[in-house]
């Protein structure tokens, strides 16, 4: 088995990491052990603030601040950062474009035991659905670091989806994150498998049994939700014919929607979403709900095959 | 400047605050003229470092107005201080004017922060002073808030943090006209009593009237002496000050004069400014 980390870990990590080379401030709502910005603390405990169990606060206090000339990054998980605080990320930080980064950590049903209340699977929906904002959604701890070095410098808000879980990696360790640009990790012929966080993984994992088959399938990471990367997208539509995406995520709204957004306007091909079926989730192991909800490989490989009438 | 001059300004204001929502068919009247002495002498005389030439001036005081539905009285007095023309005022809510419906700190020189959401100014005014702590500096944060807009959670979830992180540096002023637009604060959904609500959350509580300049001074030098708290000055006011037919009444929150209505309000206020022995 490979090695593995969770996005949060990195970016915990990051944040120390690039704390020494830029001006940021990071707040936290309670959740600092788990969102990791508890990493962050320790080493920068006058540029930590924690606002307690508070988070519509957080995102309105992380603006003000911003206004300042900082780069504020607010933590909490997805479901409170994206869900509870929406219309605080929406008035006070992206509507005057401040600087302001959410790491939101958590998200999608990996999160496990917790249950259905705190499994976001909306977020990557919402927080696309705002002007200004950027989402982006990295698939191992290699991309999350660059993603967070990414956002630092880019001017305006960006939402930064980090999960729980311990993944694969699925880049080298010399990866360089290039905002807004998708990455082709495997070519392919027959089908294109666009992925995003840890669905990339399962791809590749798919893209596997798929080749025993004899069904030679392309794969894109897509870390970068908005802006999308439509260039590689087209391509790969008009170079494979037929489009299967995956996510850990809604199938409304998320990164399904946004890939049959730019084909149905620009190349239109046969597509199936692989994702979260519009339902809620529920407590159990993490892998235990990848499994129950078809967020795994073989759940793509069988999307495939029916795609391709095989 | 003296109390007359500044009396004179703040009137001005008010005449701004009705010529915009005139013009514009609609906009917040009331809450508006119940607000234009303290703003007048905030941007007047207590905000330092305010440059109309240079508004994002690093060092410069702060001001968020929380309640941002009454951005007539806002844009009122920037105007007057010269952060952007008179003109632009009768142009108000219009679709090729800067001045929308709630301020924009990307498109309004002088505004300090984009309001609107009730709730919201008030913890973007927590974040510019604790920043200022975080970097040593001295300027200072202050900020209006609604009294109907105490009933929005989020405005204690500021008060929790403003008075946790000490932040003397800030400011607020609390707008007590007792009216919101269903009617009565205290008939919708009380939020009193305000002055034990906030000495509860750990701030320097002072009472002041605000339509009397002496008593909004001693309000902000008590609040500039007080140290290790954050201060708000519950500042008991008559919404629609100024105008008779609109004075204490809710139905002029959020409703513009017609034609008739606008030139009684501008002679009534004509009238007060010339009492006063200014120009109209």
């Amino acid at each position: 088995m490979a090695e593995k980390k969770a996005t949060r870990e990195a970016y915990g990590e990051a944040l120390a990491e690039f704390g020494e080379k830029y001006d940021l401030v990071v707040l936290d709502a309670d959740l600092s052990k788990s969102t990791k910005t508890d990493t962050f603390r320790k080493k920068f405990p006058d540029r930590f603030i924690n606002v307690g169990i508070a988070e519509a606060n957080m995102m309105s206090t992380a603006a003000g601040i911003a206004t300042t000339g900082k780069t504020v990054f607010a933590s909490s998980f997805a479901m409170f950062a994206a869900g509870r605080a929406f219309e605080q990320v929406r008035n006070s930080i992206a509507y005057p474009n401040l600087n302001v980064k959410i790491g939101a950590t958590h998200a999608g049903i990996s999160v496990g035991e917790d249950g259905a209340s705190h499994q976001a699977i909306e977020d990557i929906a919402l927080m696309r659905s705002i002007p200004n904002m950027v989402v982006i959604n990295p698939a191992d701890a290699y991309e999350a670091r660059g993603a967070v070095e990414a956002a630092i410098l880019h001017n305006g808000p960006v939402y930064l989806r980090f999960g729980r879980l311990a993944v694969p990696y699925v880049n080298d360790k010399d990866y360089k994150f290039e905002l807004g640009k998708g990455v082709t990790l495997a070519d392919g012929k027959d089908v294109t498998i666009i992925a995003t966080g840890l669905m990339v993984g399962e791809a590749l994992g798919a893209r596997e049994v798929l080749e025993k088959e004899g069904i030679s399938a392309r794969i894109i990471n897509i870390h970068t939700i908005k802006p999308i990367d439509k260039d590689i997208i087209i391509k790969a539509a008009k170079e494979t014919g037929h489009i299967v995406t995956a996510e850990e995520h809604n199938i409304i709204g998320g990164l399904g929607s946004a890939v049959a957004e730019v084909l149905s306007e620009n190349y239109p091909v046969k597509m199936s979403r692989v994702g979260i079926e519009d339902i809620f989730g529920k407590s159990g192991k993490p892998q235990c709900l990848l499994e129950e909800y078809g967020l795994t490989a073989s759940n793509i490989v069988s999307r495939v095959k029916k795609l391709l009438g095989k | 400047m003296n109390n007359k001059e500044l009396q004179i300004i703040a009137h001005k204001v008010r005449r701004h605050a009705l010529t915009a929502v005139h013009s514009a068919g609609s906009g917040h009247p009331g809450g508006s003229l119940s607000i234009s002495e303290i703003l007048t002498l905030l941007y007047f005389e207590e905000m330092k470092n305010l440059d109309p030439k240079d508004p994002s001036a690093p060092n410069r005081d702060r001001f968020v107005l929380s309640k941002g539905h009454c951005s007539p009285a806002l844009y009122g007095v920037l105007a007057e201080r010269g952060f952007f023309s008179t003109d632009l005022i009768c142009k108000f809510r219009q679709i090729d004017c800067c001045l929308q419906g709630h301020p924009s700190l990307k498109d309004v020189p002088g505004v300090d922060m984009s309001t609107g959401s009730l709730g919201q100014g008030i913890c973007a005014a927590n974040g510019m002073a604790l920043s200022a702590k975080l970097d040593g500096k001295d300027y200072r944060v202050y900020s209006i808030l609604g009294d109907g807009e105490t009933q929005e959670g989020q405005v204690w979830e500021a008060a929790m943090f403003a008075a946790h992180y000490k932040l003397d540096n800030l400011c607020a002023i609390l707008d007590f006209n007792g009216l919101q637009i269903d009617g009565d604060i205290t008939e919708v959904m009380s939020p009193l009593p305000l002055d034990e609500k906030f000495r509860a959350f750990n701030w320097n509580v002072v009472l002041v009237d605000a339509h009397d300049f002496d008593s909004l001074r001693e309000g902000f030098a008590k609040a500039r002496a007080c140290k290790g708290k954050p201060t708000i000055l519950i500042a008991k006011s008559v919404k629609g000050k100024g105008v008779s037919y609109m004075e204490n009444q809710a139905g002029w929150h959020g409703n513009a004069p017609n034609d008739e209505q606008y030139a009684q309000a501008i002679e009534e206020i004509n009238a007060q400014i010339k009492a006063l022995g200014g120009e109209i």
